[in-house]
């Protein structure tokens, strides 16, 4: 199958590595495991400060489903749990020791149910999302299909052969294999012309070409075979996949994050292979960023779904991207809004910078206040989904539960909006709308 | 200096009373330095409200300038001159549309600002185009404190009231040409009310008492037997290329088609307006246009201009270009655009031709169609919605 996407819009942001840099080991001395990255997931601790844990072991569990389990990224000693207002589970920090053997998982005749099971104590269930409402999967629950993105097609995301290769060819197969036979539906894989592996053995290949969101799972979803109300797909990225696929071949979990450290704030964009959650101040530094009197904005991710971090925090979860840009806070700008300087971003031609071939080093501000929703088809051109964006977020503002139904709230995930919320000239913070939209209607339906 | 101040005009300080209007000039002067939230997009496009709107306003310039010429040039040939020298007639015509544009800024932005006051809010800037819009639209002769009653009139009943910018249900511009239009009719219409026939601002020789000149619309519409003859100030009969260069007596900005081509060249190219929206526009002009020629008729005297010459005259093509396209009043689905903007195309000539009471239609048919376009919308929306059930339907059935 192949679908080619007309919307959407590629950022021309400074500061990707570049194609022929290699990747750096760089040995965690600490990681940390943030609840909060997983929707839905509401966490029970399983261990103690001085506790100590091999990698893939448990460090909290789901209070629903108690076989639902977050695990630690490497072998070590549980140095804090730290907990926020009303004891709410933040994060559990663990710092590496030598010598601890890493969590073994069994990995023969799987049954449906032990293969669930499997997926849920090792993490990885928690590495995939459900829609509706992308939150961490229900482990009682059948999936339609499930959907596997192998585009990366987010700003300064690096390239496909940086996370799969000829060499995982096998794993992906015996992660598809695994998935297929959770589902009475079909594992899709969706790719662009980048991929060079072929024919996945068991998946349903679909090829797409387009810009961002190309490489969003629920555009893909929305042009493949869209969710309806009652229906629930899986979804994961195909780093996942090839994880769920060394689980099986070698019983133990891979805790490795490949991750890329970029953005225009960045003096050598570099790669560099570590652990999940692990403390970024030692990747900072590998790739160059000091202090320089700027204030930085260190995001955990992309620039448009991302996590603002401190400089001393840890990796959030997807693990894969580390992006650094001027937070701004600290400039004047004299009439910014009647600039015509070819260094300013943006989709409208009434920018010089438009029609140059050259990337920018954009800051964080807003870049202008806060307003009603004025200009019409913003959203629309930055969505290749059948939804109509606009009605969407009115009906989730006014909690429109049958409206929000109606208009396909149950096909979407705040990331949909991410495009739109960066061109949005109202400068409406739409993914923020559509996340309390959908836990509106969890907690109501 | 601003940041020294501000602290005055913040909750409690001494001028707290005048906190949104130090806003409003502060991110007028600098770029706000607020940033993304942690959780959201960390990068924002460039473009923001202020400069979408004083895009339209720059779009508005080749009219505006061109008003200030023809008004000028409408004045001198009313006096009988021969030649028309360049800048005595832009000079004039800047002289008699100033305390017209100061008013209506003044009324409008005092309105604004105080209600952005009351309700503790950002200033906003969509004034910036009604603003500029509303003296364009009138008759240059119009009374000032007329002007000054429509504005507040507009900004307060077909704007605050419904929460501000963004929020309005039909296009406010209008409603203060609407409110005019009904209210003062003889200020508005007939032949003694757009052409600049006194001092401009102590500027310029008046014209002898007595005089009128009608506008081509205003010909047509009182036309009675006979050939149809559109004649100027001077009495020289019209063609088709006066009214498409607007060297004709109308409302300030609105008579030259080829300076609003420009203006509409200038909004698509930006992105600030929707080509479905003027092409539908034109499209429905152009079609009920025909139909009316096809039909022609004296008792209905407009219907004997072809069609193309609809689009030529009176406030048709502004409408189209500027006042339909409003994003807040029009229709916002890409379906709902074009039957919104063929709608009002097909209403602008269907007043105009057959109702002869008034000469033109633009400004009804837009204010209609801004009050039906939520429900063209919700059609549309409908579509997506059936499409949506149409899908699990079919799933129910298979399963």
């Amino acid at each position: 199958m192949k679908i080619k996407l007309t919307k959407g819009y590629d950022l021309p942001i400074a500061g990707a590595v570049a194609a022929d840099a290699g990747t750096r080991d760089i040995k965690a001395a600490a990681v940390a495991v943030a609840p909060g990255d997983f929707p839905g997931f509401v966490p029970k601790p399983d261990v103690a400060p001085g506790d100590v844990v091999g990698a893939g072991a448990p460090l909290m569990h789901d209070k629903t489903y108690p076989g639902l389990k977050l695990v630690s990224p490497l072998g070590g000693r549980v140095t804090a749990v730290v907990r926020g207002e009303r004891r709410k589970l933040l994060q559990v920090v663990v710092e590496a020791e030598d010598g601890i053997e890493p969590q073994r998982f069994d990995t023969r005749q799987l049954t449906r149910e032990k293969a669930v099971a499997l997926l849920a104590g090792s993490g990885l269930l928690a590495m995939m999302r459900r829609r509706p409402y992308d939150i961490v999967p229900d482990p009682c629950e059948v999936p339609r299909d499930i959907f596997v993105t192998a585009i990366y097609s987010a700003p300064l995301e690096l390239p496909l052969a940086a996370r799969v290769g000829e060499a995982d060819v096998e794993l992906l197969e015996l992660g598809t294999a695994l998935l297929a036979s959770l589902t009475p539906g079909k594992v899709y894989i969706s790719h662009d012309k980048t991929w060079t592996l072929g024919r996945v053995k068991g998946a349903e290949m679909v090829e797409f070409r387009g810009k961002h969101p190309v490489g969003n799972v629920g555009v893909q979803i929305s042009n493949i075979k869209p969710v309806n109300k009652g229906e629930s797909v899986w979804t994961l990225d195909v780093e996942t996949l090839r994880r769920v696929g060394y689980l099986m071949k070698h019983g133990v979990v891979d805790t490795s994050a490949v991750v890329g450290i970029v953005g225009p704030a960045v003096e050598e964009p570099c790669v560099v292979r570590t652990s999940a959650g692990a403390a970024v101040a030692p990747l900072l530094a590998a790739a160059g960023v000091v202090a320089d009197g700027h204030h930085h904005r260190v995001v955990s991710g992309n620039v448009l779904v991302g996590t603002a971090i401190d400089a001393d925090g840890y990796l959030h979860y997807p693990y894969r991207l580390l992006t650094v840009l001027d937070n701004g806070d600290d400039i004047d700008e004299f009439m910014g809004w009647a600039s015509l300087s070819p260094s300013k971003m943006s989709v409208y031609r009434s920018f010089p910078g438009h029609f140059l071939k050259r990337l920018f080093r954009p800051d964080a501000r807003l870049l202008g206040g806060r307003r009603a929703m004025i200009l019409s088809g913003e959203y629309d051109a930055m969505m290749p989904m059948d939804i109509l964006p606009e009605y969407l977020l009115k009906a989730i503002i006014a909690r429109d539960i049958d409206k929000m139904e109606q208009l396909g709230i149950y096909e979407v995930a705040p990331e949909d909006f991410a495009l739109a919320e960066y061109a949005d000239t109202s400068k409406i913070p739409l993914q923020h709308i559509v996340r309390e939209g959908i836990e509106f209607m969890r907690k109501e339906v | 200096m601003i940041d020294s101040a501000r602290p005055a005009f913040e909750p409690g300080g001494r001028l707290s009373a005048f906190g949104s209007v130090f806003d409003g000039f502060e991110t007028f002067l600098f770029t706000p330095r607020t940033v993304s939230g942690p959780a959201s997009v960390h990068v924002h496009d460039a473009n923001d409200s202020k400069r979408t709107m004083i895009i339209v306003v720059l779009a508005l310039m080749p009219c505006f300038l061109f008003g200030m010429y023809n008004t000028g040039y409408q004045h001198w040939l009313a006096l009988g001159a021969e030649e028309m020298p360049l800048w005595p007639l832009m000079l004039y015509g800047f002289l008699a549309i100033l305390p017209k544009v100061a008013v209506s800024y003044f009324v409008g932005l005092g309105i604004e600002f105080a209600f952005a006051q009351w309700r503790k809010e950002e200033i906003q800037e969509g004034f910036l185009v009604t603003g500029i819009l509303i003296p364009m639209i009138c008759p240059v002769e119009i009374p000032l404190w007329m002007l000054a009653v429509a504005t507040a009139f507009a900004v307060v009943f077909a704007k605050e009231v419904f929460g501000g910018t963004g929020y309005n249900i039909v296009n406010v511009a209008l409603v203060a040409r609407a409110f005019l239009f009904f209210a003062y009719p003889g200020h508005m219409s007939g032949d003694k009310v757009f052409v600049a026939t006194g001092k401009a601002l102590g500027y310029g020789t008046p014209v002898a008492d007595g005089f009128t000149c009608a506008t081509p619309l205003g010909q047509i519409a009182t036309h009675s037997g006979g050939d149809l003859m559109l004649t100027g100030v001077d009495g020289h009969v019209f063609t088709a290329w006066d009214a498409f260069l607007g060297l004709i007596p109308g409302s300030f900005g609105e008579t030259s088609v080829l300076c609003i081509l420009i203006g509409a060249a200038v909004l698509l190219f930006t992105g600030m307006a929707s080509w479905r929206i003027m092409a539908g526009v034109f499209a429905g002009g152009l079609c009920m246009g025909w139909i009316a020629n096809v039909f022609a008729s004296p008792v209905y005297p407009a219907s004997l201009l072809p069609a193309w010459e609809q689009l030529l005259y009176g406030g048709f093509a502004f409408a189209a270009v500027f006042m339909a396209t409003d994003p807040v009043t029009a229709a916002r689905t890409n379906t709902g655009k074009w039957i919104y903007g063929v709608l009002i195309g097909v209403m602008a000539v269907i007043i105009r031709v057959y109702n002869n009471g008034y000469p033109e239609g633009a400004m009804l048919a837009v204010l209609l169609m801004n009050v039906f376009s939520s429900l063209i919308d919700w059609c549309v929306v409908q579509a997506n919605i059936r499409r949506r059930m149409r899908r699990l339907t079919a799933k129910t059935s298979e399963s």
